[in-house]
C-alpha cells in the first residue's frame, strides 16, 4: 500500500457541487407530474379521535387525494431491535401506525394526509379539515410516568414500561461494594431531551412506474438499504426487487436520520395511489415535532470509592425516555450503548445499571450523535470531577489514579469490562497527559485565583471518555437483540480503461467519503485519485448495506472496500503472472505495478485491468472481468477515546457562561484523512457543547414543546464558540485492515460533561459548592446556583 | 397576480406571481436555483440567504413580489464562469463545510460581511455570520474559510 | 411555511399607501416585512392585502434638523448604524441597532416597521425613548407627532391609530455633555432582549444634570420610560456607587415578562445589572 493520499489532508471532492449550489437534496428533485403532500397533524400530546371530516377538503380544487388512518392505519413502522425484560418477556411493542385514526400519542403525530397540485394548495385544504379530539391528559416525564395512575400512553402497555433491565455485576455484589465505601458521591441529574437539527429538513419523493412496476422512493436518510429492507420487509409488504431508494445529498443526519419514519412509506403509498411522484417536505416546525429526538435520561448515580480514592462501585438507576413510539433504535440506545460504557477508562470492579425504559407522550427518541455513549460518559464524567472537589483531591490525579493501563490488544489482550465489552486497544493516561500540557495546567490554576481576586469567576473541566463504534459484529448484536446483521458492503469495479467505481453500502452525509475512501483505494491501487469514484446512496446501484451511523463508515465500510481491493489485487496477479510467465507467488503489486520479485519485468495496473476485460492472453480457468465486492462483519467494536478539556468564564453578576478555550485530545486510531477528522471533531464538540450550555427540547404539562422553533430553541452560532485546540493520539485499531476506530461521533461524547464540570468547578472556586446544574445551564441557572 | 422583473445572476426574468410566494420559493421552485436552501420557518438559519440589490438578505422571509426590480445573486451566480469566488476557495481549502446545505447561504452571508469588511477579525467574521446556522462544522472552518478569503492565512501555507 | 393567499400592491407615495390603506381596512402595511412575513408563513397573520411601502423614497432618508437627526421610517437598520450623522450623536441607537437580528436582518429590516410592530423584546423603542425622540406618523386625518414615551402602549400595542402609518423618527439634538449607551441580555436562540437597557446621561463637571433610563424586554407590556431610576441619578456624582444605587431600584413596579430563559424574578435581577451597566456606559465609567 502506497501512502501517496493517506493520511493526508486531501481537499473533498465533494466541495465542488456544494460551494457552488449544485449539490442535490431530495427537496430539490422534481419529477414531471410531481404532486406535494402536506400532513395534518395533532396539536395535542394526548387525544382521542372521534371524528375526521375532510369532505370540504376533498371538494377543493387542485387536490389529489386525501388519506386517513382508515386507509394506511393498519401499516406501521418497526423497532429494529428487540430487547427483553429483566424476567425475560419481550418488551411492549405498540404499533406506531402510519396514519393515526384512535389515539394521538404526541403533539405531531400523523392523523391525515393531504395531497395535492401544489404545497400551497395541499395546506390550504388541510387547514378545510375539522377534526374532533378528546384531549386526554398527558405525561412527559418518564420517572414520573412509571407512577400509579399516570395517564397511559399505550392503553395495554402497564405503567408505560417499555421494559426494564439491567447490565453489570450481581446488584448484590455491587451494594456490598458501596457498603465498603470510604466516600460515596451521589449525583441525581437529567441528561436532557435534545433536538438533533440536521439544517436540512427532511423530505421524501414517492415515485411509481407502472410499466415496470417499480417504486422509487427519494428520502434525506442515512441508510437507504436499510429503509428499503424495512418499508418492504415490515411495512408495506413489497417486493424489494421492485423497490428502489435513493438517499441523495443529505443535509446532515447526526442520527435523526436512521429512523424509518411514516412518511417515507406514506409518499410511496400515495406514489401507488394516484399514479404520480408526491413528494413531502418537512417544515422546522415539523421537524421539532416529528423528527427523533434524542437523549432524555433521568438518573441517580453513585461512585464509591476506598480511603486512596480508588473507585470500588458504581451504582444507577435511570429512566430512559423513548417517547409516545419506538423508533428504529430506540431500544438499543438507552441499553446497549449505554449501559455497555459505564466502565469508562476506569477499573472500576463492580459495577450495577437498572434501567427502566418507559413511553411518553412526547417525540420518539432515538440515536443522536454518540448516542447511549454520551449519556455513560456524561455520568462517568460528572462524577469523577464531583468526586474530586467533594473529596478535595485533583481531578486529574483522580483520573490518573483509576485508569485501565495502556494495551495495544496485539502483544497485551484487549480489556474485559464488567459490561460486556472487551476493548480493542488503549493508551488513557496519554490522552490526559497531552491535554494538561495542551492547557498549561498549572498556569491555569494560577490564571483562576488570580481572576477570582479580580471578581471573574473561571473554571476548568475534564472529561475522559471512551465508546464503542465501528458498528457492529452481527452475532454479537443479533444476540443482543438486533433485527438485523451489521455488517458492511463495498463493491470495487475496475473498469477495462483502469478507472475504478468503487461501491459502498455507507452513505455520506456530510463525513466526505467521496474523498476518504478514494484515498484508500487510490493508494492501495497505486493510481491517481480522480480515477476513482465512490458511489453511494443508491440501492439499485450499490449492492447492499447498512449505512452510517455510529462512526461506522470507515472502520466497517472501509474495510469492506479493502477486502474487495485484496481481491482485486489477488486476482490481477494471476493475471499478471500468467503474461510475465512466473508463478502468482513471484508477482508484488506496489504502486500501481505487478512485478515479478527481484526483476524489473512488470505491467501497470492498467495493462492488468484491460487484459481482464480483453482476455486474449489470459490464465486457463480464470473469469474475465476485474470486479469484486465484498461483505465485512467485523470482529468487535472500536473503541476511539480522548481527554477534552473545557474552560469557561462565568458572569458572576448574571451567571452567563463562556466556553473560553477547548481542548481535544483524541485517539481515533490510524487517521487517512486529518482535515476531516479533525472537521469532524470540531462539528461533535460543538453539539457536545450545545447539549452543555444551549439546547433542550422542553415541554409544558399539556405536552406542548415550548421551544420548538429556531426563535426559542438554541443551538451554537458562530460567536458562542471559540476556536478548538485539538492534538491527537494513535492507538491502532488491531482487528480492521486500514486500523481505524471512528470519528463521528468522539467530540459530541466527550465535551457535555467537560463543559458541565468546568462551570461547576468555577463555582466552587467562588465558594457556591453546588453539585449539579441542570442542562442547558442556561444563565439563569447557573445564577440561582450562586445565590445558594 | 403581481408581475415581477429580476436581474437574477445577470439575466432578466419576468414572470407573474402569487402574491403569497416567497422569493425563494421563487427562486428555487420557478427559476429552479436550487443552490437556496430552506432550513427554517423564522428567518433564523441563514441558509436561504442571497444578495439583493448587493447585500445579504433572508429570502425566506420576503415575497418575491418584493423583489420586483431588484438584482439579486445567488450562490450559482457568484463564481465568474470557472473562476470560484475568493470564499468558495477558502470554503475547500479550509474544509468549511461538512453537508453542504448551509454552505450556500454562510458564503453569501460572509460575501456581504467580506464587501463590508475586507479585513474583519476573528470575532467580527464571528458576529458577522450570527445569522446562519451550521450544525456539522462547529465553526472553526468556517471561520478559517473566510480567513483563507480575506487573504489572512497565506503565511501559514 | 407558506402564507395564506395574499394580494400585494406596492404604494408609490406615502398619500397612495394611506388611500389603500383606508380602501382596505383588512390589509397591513409591509416594509421590510421581517417581523410580518415570518408571522404570515406561521399563519399567525392573515391580510387579504399588503402594502409594501419600502420603496417609496419619501420614506427612506436620514437628515440632520435642528441639530438633531430625523430618520425616514423606510430607512433599514443597516441604513441607520451606518450613517455617520447618528453614529456621532446617538450611541444608543448605533448599539441597540447592531444588537437587532442579525446582518441579514439589518439589510432589510426597517425603523418603522419595527417600531409599529412593536415587539416587546424589541430593540429601537428602548433607544428611542432614552433619547427622548419623537415619532411622526400619517393617515387619514392628517399627520401628527407622538413622543416616545407615549407611542409604545403594550404588548404589539402602539398609539398608531386604524389607517395611520409610521413615515419618520426624530431624534432631539443631544445636550452636551451628553452621552447614550444601550446593553442587552440576549435570548440566546432568537436574540431578542431577554432586558435591553438604554440609557443617556448628561454630566456637567462630575455631576450628573439628566439621566434618562428605558427597557425593552423586561415588561409583557413593552418599553418602558424607568423614570425612578433616571431621577434619582440627577444631581450626583457621576460615580460607579452612586450609579449602582439608582439601579438597584430599576424595572420597579413593572409587569415582568417571563419565559423559559427568564423567570421574573431572574428579570428583574437582569434589570438592575444591566441598568447599571448602561449608566456606567453612558457616564464613561
Amino acid at each position: 500500500m502506497s501512502n501517496k493520499f493517506i493520511g493526508k489532508s486531501v481537499k473533498r471532492i465533494e466541495d465542488k457541487r456544494f460551494i457552488t449550489g449544485k449539490g442535490r437534496y431530495t427537496d430539490d428533485i422534481n419529477l414531471p407530474g410531481m404532486t406535494h403532500a402536506y400532513i395534518l397533524r395533532s396539536p395535542y400530546a394526548h387525544a382521542r379521535i372521534k371524528s375526521i371530516d375532510t369532505s370540504a377538503a376533498a371538494a377543493m380544487e387542485g387536490v389529489v387525494t386525501i388519506m386517513t388512518g382508515d386507509e394506511v392505519g393498519h401499516y406501521g413502522v418497526p423497532c429494529g431491535w428487540q430487547v427483553n425484560f429483566k424476567n425475560g418477556d419481550i418488551m411492549k411493542e405498540p404499533p406506531h401506525p402510519l396514519l393515526v385514526k384512535d389515539k394521538v400519542r404526541h403533539v405531531g403525530d400523523a392523523v391525515v394526509m393531504v395531497v395535492a397540485e401544489s404545497r400551497e394548495i395541499a395546506q390550504d385544504a388541510a387547514e378545510a379539515i375539522i377534526i374532533d379530539y378528546e384531549v386526554l391528559p398527558a405525561i412527559t416525564d418518564a420517572s414520573k410516568a412509571v407512577e400509579a395512575g399516570a395517564p397511559l400512553v399505550h392503553d395495554d402497555v402497564p405503567n408505560n414500561v417499555c421494559f426494564d433491565w439491567e447490565i453489570g455485576n450481581p446488584k448484590a455484589e455491587v451494594d456490598e461494594a458501596m457498603a465498603s465505601a470510604a466516600h460515596i458521591t451521589t449525583l441525581e441529574f437529567v441528561n436532557q431531551r435534545v433536538s438533533p437539527n440536521a439544517m436540512e429538513p427532511r423530505s421524501y419523493i414517492g415515485h411509481y412506474d407502472g410499466v415496470y412496476d417499480k417504486y422509487t422512493l427519494y428520502t434525506s436518510t442515512q441508510n437507504p438499504h436499510l429503509i428499503r429492507l424495512l418499508m418492504c420487509a415490515f411495512v408495506l409488504g413489497l417486493p424489494e426487487h421492485k423497490v428502489r431508494v435513493v438517499g441523495p445529498d443529505v443535509g446532515g443526519g447526526f442520527g435523526s436520520k436512521i429512523y424509518h419514519y411514516t412518511e417515507e412509506a406514506l409518499v410511496t403509498l400515495a406514489a401507488k395511489k394516484t399514479g404520480r411522484p408526491v413528494k413531502w417536505t418537512e417544515t422546522r416546525s415539523e421537524a421539532f415535532l416529528t423528527d427523533a429526538h434524542g437523549r432524555d435520561h433521568v438518573t441517580k448515580a453513585e461512585m464509591g470509592f476506598d480511603g486512596d480514592g480508588k473507585i470500588v462501585g458504581l451504582r444507577i438507576k435511570t429512566f430512559a425516555n423513548l417517547g409516545a413510539y419506538l423508533s428504529t433504535f430506540s431500544t438499543a440506545v438507552p441499553t446497549y450503548l449505554h449501559g455497555t460504557l459505564l466502565q469508562g477508562l476506569y477499573t472500576t470492579p463492580k459495577i450495577h445499571l437498572d434501567m427502566t425504559c418507559v413511553f411518553t407522550n412526547t417525540t420518539a427518541v432515538d440515536a443522536y450523535r454518540g448516542a447511549g455513549r454520551p449519556e455513560a460518559t456524561y455520568l462517568l464524567e460528572r462524577l469523577l470531577d464531583l468526586s474530586a472537589l467533594e473529596m478535595g483531591v485533583d481531578p486529574t490525579e483522580l483520573r490518573l489514579k483509576n485508569f485501565i493501563p495502556a494495551f495495544d490488544g496485539v502483544t497485551q489482550p484487549g480489556y474485559q469490562t464488567n459490561v460486556a465489552l472487551q476493548y480493542d486497544s488503549g493508551n488513557y493516561h496519554g490522552v490526559l497527559h497531552r491535554g494538561l500540557e495542551m492547557l498549561g495546567y498549572e498556569d491555569f490554576r494560577k490564571a483562576q485565583k488570580e481572576a477570582a481576586a479580580s471578581g471573574k469567576l473561571l473554571g476548568v473541566g475534564f472529561s475522559t471518555y471512551i465508546e464503542a463504534c465501528g458498528i457492529a459484529p452481527s452475532a454479537v448484536v443479533g444476540s443482543l437483540g438486533a433485527r438485523a446483521g451489521l455488517y458492511e458492503v463495498g463493491q470495487v469495479r475496475v473498469q477495462p480503461t483502469g478507472k475504478v467505481s468503487v461501491f459502498t453500502g455507507a452513505h455520506s452525509h456530510g463525513q466526505g467519503h467521496e474523498t476518504t475512501f478514494a484515498q484508500v483505494v487510490a493508494d492501495r491501487l497505486g493510481i491517481p485519485m480522480e480515477d476513482v469514484d465512490i458511489i453511494h446512496g443508491d440501492s439499485d446501484t450499490v449492492a447492499f448495506g447498512m449505512g452510517t451511523y455510529g462512526s461506522r463508515s470507515l472502520a466497517v465500510g472501509g474495510s469492506a472496500i479493502m477486502k474487495s481491493l485484496d481481491k482485486i489485487i489477488e486476482k490481477g496477479a494471476k493475471i499478471a503472472a500468467h503474461k510475465l510467465e512466473c508463478s502468482p507467488d513471484d508477482i508484488e503489486f506496489t504502486d500501481g505495478k505487478f512485478t515479478v520479485k527481484g526483476t524489473d519485468k512488470s505491467l501497470g495496473f492498467g495493462d492488468i485491468a484491460l487484459t481482464a476485460y480483453v482476455p486474449h492472453v489470459y490464465p486457463a480457468n480464470l473469469e474475465p472481468g476485474l470486479d469484486f465486492s465484498s461483505f465485512y462483519d467485523p470482529t468487535n467494536f472500536t473503541y476511539p477515546f480522548g481527554c477534552h478539556i473545557a474552560v469557561v468564564e462565568v458572569d458572576k453578576e448574571t451567571g452567563a457562561t463562556k466556553v473560553k478555550r477547548f481542548i481535544a485530545v483524541d485517539d481515533v486510531g490510524n487517521v487517512i484523512n486529518p482535515m476531516i477528522v479533525d472537521g469532524q471533531i470540531h462539528g461533535g464538540l460543538a453539539q457536545g457543547i450545545g447539549q452543555a450550555l444551549l439546547e433542550g427540547v422542553e415541554f409544558d404539562g399539556n405536552g406542548q414543546i415550548i421551544n420548538g422553533s429556531y426563535m426559542d430553541y438554541a443551538m451554537p452560532r458562530a460567536d458562542d464558540l471559540p476556536m478548538f485546540e485539538l492534538d491527537r493520539q494513535v492507538t491502532p485499531c488491531p482487528h480492521n485492515p486500514l486500523g481505524v476506530k471512528g470519528a463521528g461521533e468522539a467530540g459530541c461524547i466527550g465535551s457535555t460533561p467537560a463543559v458541565v464540570n468546568a462551570v461547576i468547578d468555577a463555582l466552587w472556586s467562588a465558594g457556591h459548592q453546588v453539585k449539579d446544574i441542570r442542562m442547558p445551564l442556561t444563565s439563569e441557572r447557573v445564577w440561582s446556583a450562586m445565590q445558594s | 397576480m403581481p408581475k415581477i422583473t429580476v436581474t437574477v445572476n445577470g439575466t432578466q426574468r419576468t414572470h407573474d406571481v402569487e402574491g403569497r410566494l416567497l422569493l425563494v420559493h421563487y427562486l428555487r421552485d420557478v427559476l429552479g436555483l436550487t443552490g437556496t436552501h430552506v432550513g427554517c420557518d423564522t428567518s433564523s438559519c441563514g441558509a436561504c440567504t442571497i444578495h439583493l440589490d448587493g447585500h445579504a438578505v433572508k429570502s425566506c422571509s420576503m415575497l418575491a413580489a418584493q423583489a420586483d426590480g431588484a438584482t439579486i445573486t445567488t450562490i450559482e451566480g457568484l463564481a465568474s464562469g470557472d473562476e470560484l469566488h475568493p470564499l468558495q476557495v477558502g470554503f475547500k481549502e479550509e474544509h468549511g463545510l461538512q453537508c453542504g446545505f448551509c454552505t450556500p447561504g454562510m458564503i453569501m452571508c460572509a460575501a456581504d460581511l467580506l464587501n463590508r469588511n475586507p479585513n474583519p477579525t476573528e470575532q467580527e467574521i464571528r458576529e458577522g455570520l450570527e445569522g446562519n446556522i451550521c450544525r456539522c462544522t462547529g465553526y472553526h472552518n468556517i471561520v478559517r474559510a473566510v480567513q483563507h478569503a480575506a487573504g489572512q492565512l497565506t503565511e501559514e501555507v | 411555511m407558506i402564507p395564506q393567499a395574499v394580494d400585494y400592491k406596492r404604494a408609490g407615495s406615502v398619500s397612495e399607501a394611506i388611500s389603500l390603506l383606508a380602501e382596505n381596512p383588512d390589509a397591513k402595511i409591509l416594509a421590510g416585512g421581517h417581523s410580518l412575513i415570518p408571522a404570515m408563513k406561521l399563519r399567525l397573520n392573515s391580510p387579504s392585502l399588503l402594502i409594501d411601502i419600502a420603496r417609496i423614497p419619501e420614506l427612506r432618508y436620514i437628515e440632520v434638523r435642528d441639530g438633531g437627526v430625523a430618520i425616514g421610517a423606510a430607512s433599514t437598520h443597516h441604513d441607520i448604524i451606518s450613517n455617520a450623522d447618528i453614529q456621532s450623536r446617538y450611541g444608543a441607537m448605533i448599539e441597540a441597532g447592531e444588537l437587532i437580528g442579525d446582518t441579514q436582518v439589518r439589510n432589510v429590516g426597517t425603523l418603522g416597521g419595527s417600531i409599529a410592530h412593536a415587539d416587546p423584546s424589541a430593540d429601537w423603542p428602548a433607544a428611542l425613548i432614552a433619547l427622548n425622540a419623537s415619532i411622526k406618523v400619517e393617515g387619514p386625518n392628517g399627520a401628527r407627532e407622538i413622543p416616545a414615551t407615549e407611542f409604545f402602549l403594550g404588548f404589539f400595542y402602539t398609539a398608531l391609530e386604524e389607517g395611520e402609518i409610521v413615515t419618520e423618527v426624530v431624534l432631539p439634538a443631544p445636550a452636551a455633555g451628553s452621552r447614550s449607551v444601550y446593553r442587552k441580555f440576549m435570548q440566546p436562540a432568537s436574540r431578542f432582549a431577554i432586558v435591553g437597557c438604554a440609557a443617556s446621561v448628561t454630566i456637567d463637571g462630575g455631576t450628573i444634570t439628566d439621566a434618562t433610563v428605558a427597557f425593552t424586554g423586561v415588561s409583557a407590556d413593552g418599553a418602558f420610560l424607568d423614570e425612578a431610576v433616571g431621577a434619582a441619578l440627577v444631581g450626583k456624582a457621576a460615580s460607579l456607587e452612586t450609579i449602582e444605587a439608582a439601579a438597584n431600584a430599576a424595572a420597579e413596579g413593572a409587569e415582568l415578562n417571563e419565559d423559559h430563559y427568564a423567570s421574573k424574578t431572574y428579570r428583574k435581577h437582569l434589570a438592575k445589572v444591566y441598568a447599571k451597566r448602561a449608566l456606567a456606559g453612558a457616564c464613561g465609567l
